[in-house]
């Protein structure tokens, strides 16, 4: 089992100073914490991709690029990489590149995005977000397996005897997470292809997952690829942690009451109670996460959303040492001694396994 | 509940969180339709504020006059009512987070599953209130689609009664709901002698209104809602692509 963290990547001021950080500082932030958490002994990093204020990662390969030049082990991935409006061609050329670059620690994941108007900045009709998110990844999917391509679509001018460079490293393109938070659609499409399936689930009820994992599960069996026990699953998770539980809660609250998602509305004892958010000791986090189990089954990989809401890089660093050092250990011994046996580790590139550290 | 509504209480009324369910028949949470012979799931919703309410008085109303109708052809009718006043708070955290706390999810479950929906509000600034809005602005677009609807409203002068045409119409009309061409708009002056007295009264316009929705329930076969599936309700991929030819 793989275990890593998301950034969205947002800029946002610290409630309890006041102080906003420069774009600059955000994006070196990141890298910071990337490397991080590849020193704490995690094994993914993944960067959303935005392309509105107050939001950083536009352009997410370059950024993976300059992490995997000073990382040895870490997968560098998305949360989410936009299918819907960016050129398959260019995706498929940048993260193969990267892929090369990185020594075939690179995956990604894809997504719709969750800013309307970024459909009609690039040109696109956000009423037409499934069929875009399926014609355009069916030629991704082609472009990483045939050297020569001709295609046709509603979407994209056509293309006649194109070959996308550099090829998938060792000919195995990166491996496709396919993110939703609502469309049957999406775990259709990744069942179909085998792919895996990621179900951000930090901000919803674990009900709403359980029908979309169970789908992909079963479809994913329908399409011949494997029991449903091993389909391959990701999924969110959102913690603040302290030693102490108490210190936990006082130092997060200020940050969760003001937080751009979900600030303003319910309390935070709610919040912990109906989502996955857990705010507490090392020991409280292990429990939590041990629990999404019992509701979605074994999965292959857990990313935490561990530095948004204005947190200091400070305070994100030493979240890490504690998830790093204290929780993950034990989540990785808890889960694999609970795993049968034919259930599939999280997945490595052929090329990265021997840097990949992978566990039991 | 109230105790200032002169009518009879209808039997075996229990308090449930913020929905007062009154059954004939133990009732399960699923969101599915039912169809045939089974009580007919009759939900209404009242954004009234105070307590007691003339909007909840109004809703209480209509759904005994429409159970009445029905039983007339032995159709029996669970009523449950939607209380939006105490989901006020859950309401506006599902706007800001983009998911329903469990109490104000059921209630949404009951409303989308409902065979007959009743909405009653009260007139604010010269429309629906902003509570019964918020509360069907977190309806999913297709889930109330063919279900059929009975219109209702209160405000403090017959003046305002055209609310119900101009103002909650083209709404449900939104929603793909089938609302009964009679709507009950109950002014302060209604719950006495009434301005339209010589027409019977609000009592008569409630009866009649109870009356045509029961024909019209007891008329209709229902068309399922798109719930995220099981694997039997899913367009398979192959469709999917196919489609984009």
């Amino acid at each position: 089992m793989q275990f890593g963290i998301f950034s969205v990547g947002d800029v946002t001021p610290d409630p309890t100073t006041g102080r906003t950080p420069t774009e600059h500082e955000r994006i070196k932030a990141m890298v910071a914490i990337a490397r991080k958490a590849e020193e704490v002994g995690l094994d993914v990093f993944a960067t959303g991709e935005h392309h509105n204020p107050p939001f950083v990662p536009s352009s997410p390969t370059t950024m993976l690029g300059y992490i995997a030049a000073t990382t040895e082990r870490l997968i560098l991935s998305t949360s989410t990489t936009l299918i819907t409006t960016n050129d398959p061609v260019k995706i498929a050329e940048d993260f193969a590149m990267l892929q090369h670059l990185a020594d075939g620690r690179v995956d990604l994941m894809m997504g719709r995005g969750n800013t309307g108007p970024v459909y009609p900045w690039f040109g696109e009709d956000i009423r037409q977000g499934i069929p875009l998110a399926i014609e355009k990844y069916a030629l991704l999917h082609k472009l990483w397996r045939e050297d020569v391509v001709d295609w046709e679509g509603k979407f994209r001018t056509p293309l006649q005897g194109f070959t996308s460079t550099p090829r998938p490293l060792d000919g195995t393109p990166p491996f496709v997470w396919h993110g939703s938070i609502r469309s049957p659609e999406i775990a259709e499409q990744a069942a179909y292809y085998g792919d895996g399936f990621f179900a951000n689930n930090i901000f919803w009820p674990k009900e709403h997952f359980q029908k979309l994992i169970s789908l992909y599960r079963k479809r994913y069996a329908h399409y011949g690829h494997g029991t449903p026990e091993q389909a391959i699953v990701g999924l969110g998770g959102q913690a603040f942690i302290r030693k102490n539980s108490q210190d936990a809660v006082r130092e997060f609250r200020p940050y969760f009451d003001n937080a751009p998602v979900y600030g303003h509305g319910p309390s935070l004892e709610d919040f912990t109670e109906q989502t996955p958010l857990v705010v507490g000791s090392p020991q409280e986090v292990i429990e939590k996460t041990l629990a999404f189990r019992d509701s979605f089954g074994d999965y292959q990989r857990q990313l935490f959303l561990m530095d948004h809401a204005g947190l200091p890089l400070k305070t994100v660093l030493e979240q890490l040492d504690l998830l790093g050092e204290e929780v993950v250990p034990v989540l990785r011994k808890e889960f694999a001694a609970l795993r049968p046996a034919g259930v599939p580790d999280g997945p490595v590139h052929p090329a990265a396994v021997t840097s990949v550290k992978e566990e039991v | 509940m109230e105790r200032t509504s002169g009518t009879e209480r209808m039997s075996g009324t229990e308090r449930t969180g913020s929905a007062t369910r009154t059954s004939t028949a133990t009732r399960t949470s699923t969101a599915t339709r039912t169809s045939g012979a089974g009580p007919l799931r009759l939900v209404a919703v009242s954004a009234g504020l105070s307590k007691p309410s003339s909007t909840r008085l109004l809703a209480d109303r209509l759904a005994e006059a429409t159970s009445r109708e029905l039983a007339v052809e032995d159709r029996k009718a669970e009523v449950e009512i939607v209380e939006l006043r105490d989901l006020a708070v859950e309401i506006a955290n599902h706007l800001v987070t983009g998911f329903p706390a469990p109490v104000l999810s059921a209630a949404l479950e009951a409303v989308t599953g409902a065979d007959g929906l009743i909405v009653v509000s009260p007139v604010f600034a010269g429309s629906y209130s902003g509570l019964f809005k918020s509360f069907f602005d977190l309806i999913e677009p297709d889930a109330l689609t063919g279900t059929p609807v009975l219109l209702a409203a209160t405000g403090g002068t017959a003046r305002h009664s055209l609310v119900v045409e101009h103002a909650m119409r083209p709404l449900f009309s939104y929603l793909h709901a089938l609302t009964l061409p009679t709507a009950v708009f109950a002014a302060t002056d209604d719950w006495g002698a009434g301005a339209d007295a010589y027409a019977g009264g609000l009592p008569a316009r409630i009866d009649r209104a109870g009356g045509e929705f029961a024909g019209l329930l007891r008329g209709l076969t229902r068309a399922t809602n798109g719930d995220v599936g099981e694997s039997d309700e899913v367009v398979p991929f192959e469709h999917l692509l196919a489609n984009l030819k």
